[in-house]
């Protein structure tokens, strides 16, 4: 057994978990978008970002891909966490204001303003569906391709793939393609007509420390919309 | 038949024991010291040959045949001498006269008057930008008094194809200590000892890296050779490995006996042919000698050492993309940990250091810690290359001890501004790294307090800028080096450089908004913050270190529409100054669309609408009758 701390408790992890499973295993909430409980880890949407260790040499650290450890002291919800996590998700939506997932993501972690150009495009390039295909069902028919402001997901050459039995796994598992958002349109980026879950504890605490351990989950201490 | 008498011979120079190395070496080094002829060493690296340096030494060649001094003279081909504006150059042993920017018709005149008659001569020498006076020897120059070329120097010895160059200069002396010494581990205390950092830029302890991955479980190790450089403007590694590759090899066979390492990589990109070139074929040299392979000269010492080929991505230089694009995926970056000393390659143990920092064990090994580490500052030891380049009289190499203020490098070294125009900034540490103004000039450089300053040491890239840059320009170039180079696997780096880019690019042309700067802030403390590996976490500095010392410039271009230095192109027009034009029709002819009107001794006109503000004819003109005025017509807002 691994022990380490975890918002300010002992916790105590199996040899080869991750921060993320540990947390979760503890029922404290981290935000995920490109991890899948049955595909590998990737750490490309930074969502699930925790700050490990504490004083000036603090960092954020991709909770799925970073393996518990002895002694570590991880916060999941401190101010640094979460100002990370609303920039991550003011540049999704402005990706892909039509997603749901965004939206819902943005209502809950109180993103109540995008200030990029939105681009209107359908993939977040969350490595979902590549692992999917690769992974699940064995055919390795897509991939990224490029790299930077360039990168997509394509089948090799851009050519109808030989190996896509066309099962449609990708299209299961995509967060921002399936379910569509009617809030947003030209003007308005963002819906967040959904509740704002931004919990108020921050307004005191640097740290989020729920009596519950619920990251404001419950809504009890959420604002709501017009705050 | 032919086979077998060629393995013959192969077999014949193999050295089987350390002794029969030892004697090679001692023999080799006392044939240099006795042979008293005359020697021109011509560089003739990547930039020297970019300068015709090959024509230069096929006239020497030829030359020589002619004057007969064949017998009498050495002429020996090397890598990069360092001083880059001053290629093609020779320098003639053992005086070390210095003749610069040769052409191919200098080699007779040469072989006539300075090897026949001792003569100098004075049109080929070197003279001061500054004093104007003409410097006869390489030590009387400037650019290489300051510096102490202690890696970079042996590059005016040898002639990197030749192993036994190496052997005359006392090359694989330091390997033969350490197969003597049989104790690995007191080869990583002397290196701990040493305070060596790693050269590549984050500046880990070389040592203490070594013993973490002795100390790992796990068969095979590696060591990997890092000459992935991408750093526009940066390129000590290239001249390293091109002009002086046994140094590094040695260097790699070192730390391989240390670690225990059996196999090693040299990861170089594919952009340098002729590094890849010279590299591959001192390895073969020296499995030809019975250096590389399985038990090497009877010591039970195994070493396989290949050269892996990059592909020209950035993003490979990190050292987790590095093990992944050698092991053929994608070149991406992973979380640490585990770290590669614990699982690198195909999941081993893997030792990964910089080019320079593998140049430096032969050193170190050979003079003893205790010297190295009198070099330098508190935390930083040894010597360090830096390219400087930009607007600078001496464009090239310098290698300089860990402390050096930024004005000795500038000035004493690099001789100033060209043009006598006024210092602005320098930019170190390559992409990533920051923009220093004229209030830092005086900083010792070392690791930290580059760091401190909002820069980062990066791998050496130095590129000084003066008064007509504009400083929101450079970020905006930076970034879109980045935004092309980020792997794309973190939104934070993927967007964030994206976003950056787009910010500064929309200022630059006039667009910016006032609440832009609060946001380039914001967006450049996630990206630092929130990145998985080093080029995400380092890609905002360009944006925050010009924040930092040039606020007022993006400033001028928001609030104003201005640009101070007269660079956006958006934001200026170029105007005839009628007062100062003498109608000398040189803008004219310049002007590549036409835009100029008027006649010999008349002033001239531009014609804003066939303008494409190339700045062709500012550039052109000898009067300074074209200025960069601020545009009007775009105040819309």
């Amino acid at each position: 057994m691994i022990t380490f701390i975890m918002n300010g408790m002992k916790v105590q992890a199996e040899e080869g978990w991750s921060i993320l499973e540990t947390a979760r295993f503890y029922g404290l909430e981290i935000p995920t978008l490109c991890h899948h409980d049955g595909l590998s880890e990737y750490g490309g949407c930074r969502l699930c970002l925790v700050e490990l260790g504490e004083g000036p040499r603090a960092k954020l650290v991709s909770s799925c891909t970073y393996p518990a450890q002895e002694g570590i002291v991880v916060r999941t919800d401190t101010k640094r966490v979460w100002a990370a996590r609303r920039m991550m998700i003011e540049f999704l939506v402005a990706v892909a204001p039509s997603s749901k997932v965004l939206q819902d993501l943005a209502s809950k972690f109180g993103v109540t303003k995008v200030r990029f150009t939105p681009r209107n495009e359908d993939c977040i390039l969350c490595g979902l569906c590549v692992r999917m295909c690769a992974e699940q069902m064995g055919a390795r028919a897509i991939g990224f391709q490029e790299r930077g402001y360039k990168r997509k997901i394509s089948t090799p050459f851009d050519v109808r793939s030989d190996v896509c039995r066309e099962c449609g796994a990708c299209m299961y598992i995509c967060p921002a393609c399936q379910l569509r958002c009617q809030g947003p349109n030209a003007d308005t980026v963002l819906c967040n007509a959904c509740l704002n879950m931004d919990p108020t504890c921050h307004d005191y605490y640097d740290d989020l420390q729920c009596w519950m351990y619920d990251s404001g989950r419950c809504g009890t201490c959420v604002r709501g919309k017009n705050k | 038949m032919s086979g077998t008498m060629r393995d013959a011979k192969i077999e014949s120079t193999k050295f089987r024991s350390l002794k029969e190395l030892s004697d090679h070496i001692a023999q080799s080094k006392r044939k240099r010291r006795e042979d008293k002829r005359p020697v021109i060493t011509v560089s003739s690296g990547t930039c020297g040959q970019a300068r015709g340096s090959l024509k230069v030494v096929e006239a020497f060649k030829k030359a020589l045949k002619e004057t007969g001094l064949e017998e009498k003279v050495i002429l020996r081909v090397t890598g990069c001498h360092g001083f880059c504006q001053a290629e093609p150059n020779v320098i003639i042993y053992p005086e070390g006269i210095f003749y610069q920017k040769l052409e191919p018709r200098h080699a007779r005149l040469i072989l006539e008057q300075t090897i026949k008659e001792g003569k100098i001569i004075p049109e080929l020498l070197y003279k001061d930008p500054v004093t104007g006076k003409k410097a006869a020897t390489e030590k009387s120059i400037g650019f290489y008094k300051k510096q102490k070329r202690l890696v970079s120097g042996d590059n005016t010895r040898v002639n990197p194809v030749e192993i036994d160059d190496y052997f005359s200069i006392g090359g694989y002396c330091s390997l033969l200590k350490v197969l003597k010494l049989k104790d690995p581990e007191k080869v990583i205390d002397e290196i701990k000892r040493s305070g060596l950092r790693g050269r590549g830029g984050a500046g880990f302890p070389t040592g203490k890296k070594w013993e973490a991955t002795r100390i790992s479980p796990g068969n095979p190790r590696y060591v990997i050779c890092n000459a992935d450089e991408g750093d526009p403007g940066a390129y000590m590694d290239r001249s390293l490995l091109e002009g002086n590759p046994h140094r590094i090899i040695e260097g790699m066979m070192i730390g391989a006996y240390a670690i225990g390492a059996s196999e090693g990589y040299v990861y170089v990109r594919d952009e340098y042919p002729m590094a890849v070139a010279n590299v591959t074929k001192a390895i073969e040299d020296l499995y030809r000698r019975g250096l590389l392979g399985k038990n090497i000269m009877g010591t039970g010492f195994e070493f396989d050492l290949r050269v892996a080929k990059g592909a020209g991505a950035f993003v490979c230089g990190e050292e987790t993309a590095l093990i992944a694009s050698i092991e053929g995926r994608v070149g991406e970056p992973r979380q640490r940990p585990p770290f590669p000393a614990q699982k690198g390659l195909w999941g081993k143990p893997t030792c990964i250091n910089n080019v320079e920092t593998w140049a430096n064990i032969p050193l170190i090994i050979r003079k003893g810690s205790q010297w190295y580490s009198a070099i330098g500052t508190k935390g930083s030891k040894g010597t360090k290359i830096f390219s400087l380049v930009g607007k600078i009289n001496n464009t090239g190499l310098v290698e300089v001890p860990m402390g050096i203020t930024l004005r000795e490098i500038i000035y004493d070294i690099g001789g100033g501004i060209p043009g006598s125009k006024e210092f602005k900034a320098v930019q170190t540490g390559g992409p990533s790294g920051g923009c220093l103004p004229k209030k830092h000039l005086d900083l010792p450089i070392d690791y930290e307090s580059l760091t401190e300053a909002g820069s980062i040491m990066g791998s050496g890239g130095m590129i000084v800028m003066d008064e007509n840059t504009c400083m929101v320009d450079v970020a905006k170039y930076f970034m879109n080096f980045l935004r092309d180079e980020s792997c794309g696997k973190c939104v934070s780096c993927r967007e964030g450089t994206q976003r950056l880019y787009e910010i500064v690019k929309n200022i630059t042309e006039g667009k910016g908004k006032e609440s832009d700067l609060e946001l380039l802030e914001e967006v450049a403390v996630t990206c630092k913050d929130a990145s998985l590996c080093g080029l995400g976490q380092t890609a905002a500095n360009p944006v925050l270190s010009t924040l930092r010392y040039f606020r007022h410039e993006y400033e001028a271009h928001i609030l104003d529409r201005r640009c101070p230095a007269g660079v956006c192109k958006s934001l200026i027009r170029y105007v005839v100054v009628a007062e100062k034009c003498v109608g000398c029709l040189s803008c004219k002819n310049a002007c590549p669309t036409g835009a100029i009107k008027g006649t010999l001794h008349d002033i001239h006109l531009i014609d804003q609408d066939k303008c494409i503000k190339c700045g062709s004819c500012l550039e052109a003109c000898r009067f300074e009758a074209i200025e960069a005025q601020r545009e009007e017509a775009i105040r819309i807002i």
